[in-house]
């Protein structure tokens, strides 16, 4: 029932989120007066993955770990006496883990070469794909000037420059410019998986080739586009057209159930950073069996909620030798050591001894 | 490919020698190339030199995949809990400090937790973990039912535990007398068991020769 009510919940949202994008594309092109028919195609894969995604994100949030870190994060970010603070450090965070993927380049270097790459070519092919296709950006010559093009956002005209400029040459081969990024990330990250033998012992098909193999297939058609109609006359233009769509209509259809995924949930990083950077500035949890602090209580109180939330009960006997009432309150380091404890005290009751005699 | 069904990973703590064996062969593994995945821990410092080999139990139904905010901790098939993925992991701690056996580490500059994995790699082609090849005490052995109870004829394998309420059923299995009559490993009794003592009597060696340097002998 409760299932039945979170799926109920996540398909609302999700169907929220389509309405929301189509009323967009009917407002930003228009009515339509600037949206391309010839890729009405792309526009319902976008829809339909923006109805997926928002649907595992909702169903995401309503898991219990995931709803505490979603509340607290934002309690914590926004508590009035540390907002300031909050904001000038997820300026920095976001810098150094979105921009820069820092914590990336520590796991490694190639590692990171790829990510970065292939990070910086999608957000770019994002930014200039989305708003072509939904006719929130389009460009027109100016009146009088046939050798001017001004672009227009939203309707709004907003620039304008010569044709044969270095600056129109860098704008429309902007996906050229992304294509190049990707695939040469790409070319890192099949490198790293073909001869990284600890790369090779887990990587999955579905989980680790295919969304590399679909950005190549885009990048690559969406170059011999490029190919075709500047140094071929067109050479084949249609089937490449039609070939470049599949790729990338697919992709967009896989949005919301493979590896992309994580382009979502990933941010939830910065809303962790905070809660524990709160944790580590309030009251220590100490360890009931050995004293010593081991976590922030704050985490060790949800925890617990959160277990019990999840069905685990890992309430302790009341015991006239400690006055832990929770396993929580036991550090993992305590934790280590009472399994082979344990075994001692079945072994000294087997022998009639007592433990450490 | 999966582990095989009559292969299982048993842990004898009491057998332990501290070598650290395990601990460096952990280590090699490529896919954690350098960090040991596996804990050794003194059980009470103060008073023993007992050592423990703590590897991951890969629970049946594991806490620490249950209260992963970022869904990143998966088990396969086969019943191995594996590390956390890589692109989902937002190194929050909760696993690290849900897990009743104290098993995953955060690497902190990785933002990345990392945990014993069965050396999967391995396992699921029919191949030995590597701390289980190079233990020299068989703390850590990996084989079948048949082998292990010829090799500990009064010890048997159990692989349900108490910690509180909570009931855990793993993968692994910890040896027990064979005599005791328990079917569950009650842990956190373990926790307010005798009080340690300061002077450890080995009785086993030591008494036999003090008592014949008493008599004369």
């Amino acid at each position: 029932m409760r299932i039945r009510a979170e799926k109920l919940k996540a398909a609302a949202w999700g169907t929220f989120a389509a309405g929301v994008l189509l009323v967009a594309i009917g407002m930003g092109s228009r009515s339509l007066a600037h949206f391309d028919a010839a890729l009405v195609a792309y526009t319902f894969a976008t829809v339909f993955a923006t109805f997926g995604i928002i649907y595992r994100y909702a169903m995401w949030l309503q898991r219990p770990p995931t709803a505490m870190y979603f509340k607290r994060g934002w309690q914590v970010f926004l508590s009035p006496r540390f907002l300031m603070r909050n904001l000038a450090v997820w300026c920095q965070r976001l810098v150094l883990t979105f921009v820069f993927n820092a914590f990336i380049f520590r796991r490694g270097r190639a590692r990171w070469g790829a990510h970065w790459l292939i990070m910086w070519g999608c957000l770019i092919a994002v930014a200039i794909t989305f708003p072509l296709v939904f006719g929130w950006i389009h460009f027109e010559t100016v009146p009088g000037h046939l050798d001017r093009y001004r672009v227009y956002v939203f309707g709004f005209g907003m620039d304008e420059f010569p044709i044969q400029s270095l600056k129109a040459f860098i704008l429309f081969h902007g996906l050229v410019w992304a294509a190049i990024l990707v695939i040469a990330g790409v070319m890192i990250a099949m490198y790293r998986r073909m001869r990284d033998h600890g790369a090779a012992a887990v990587q999955q098909f579905g989980e680790d080739f295919l969304p590399l193999i679909l950005l190549f297939a885009i990048s690559i058609t969406g170059l011999m586009l490029t190919a075709s109609y500047t140094w071929m006359k067109g050479y084949a233009y249609d089937f490449l057209a039609i070939l470049h769509a599949v790729t990338v209509i697919f992709t967009l259809l896989w949005l919301p159930f493979g590896k992309f995924f994580h382009i979502f949930q990933r941010p939830a990083q910065l809303g962790v950073a905070f809660y524990k950077d709160i944790g580590q500035r309030t009251q220590q949890a100490c360890c009931k069996r050995c004293g010593e602090p081991f976590a922030s209580l704050m985490q060790v109180r949800d925890l617990v909620t959160v277990e019990k939330q999840l069905g685990f009960n890992y309430a302790l006997r009341p015991s006239p030798e400690s006055d832990a009432i929770h396993y929580q309150e036991i550090c993992p380091k305590c934790r280590r050591a009472l399994l082979a404890l344990a075994q001692g005290e079945l072994r000294a009751a087997s022998t009639g001894q007592q433990r450490w005699q | 490919m999966a582990v095989p069904s009559n292969q299982h990973f048993f842990i004898d703590p009491s057998r332990c020698i501290g070598c650290q064996s395990c601990v460096q062969a952990c280590s090699e593994c490529d896919t954690h190339k350098g960090t040991p995945m596996i804990h050794l821990e003194y059980v009470e410092r103060s008073i023993s030199t007992q050592t423990t080999p703590v590897i991951c139990m890969h629970c049946e139904s594991p806490t620490c995949a249950q209260v992963c905010p970022a869904d990143a901790i998966k088990k396969t098939e086969d019943g191995v809990v594996q590390s956390a993925r890589k692109p989902r992991c937002i190194a929050c701690n909760n696993c690290v400090l849900a897990c009743p056996f104290g098993v995953p580490k955060m690497n902190a500059g990785w933002e990345l937790m990392t945990k014993c994995d069965m050396c999967y790699d391995r396992t699921s082609e029919g191949k030995k973990p590597m701390c289980a090849t190079v233990c020299p005490s068989q703390a850590l052995f990996f084989g079948t039912f048949a082998e292990i109870e010829a090799l500990r004829p009064r010890s048997r394998p159990v692989n349900e535990f108490r910690f509180g309420e909570q009931l855990v059923k793993t993968k692994v299995l910890m040896m027990v007398p064979r005599g005791g009559l328990t079917e569950v490993v009650d842990v956190t009794a373990a926790m307010h068991g005798a009080t340690p003592q300061r002077t450890v009597h080995l009785d086993l060696m030591m008494s036999g020769v003090f008592a014949n340097a008493a008599e004369g002998k």
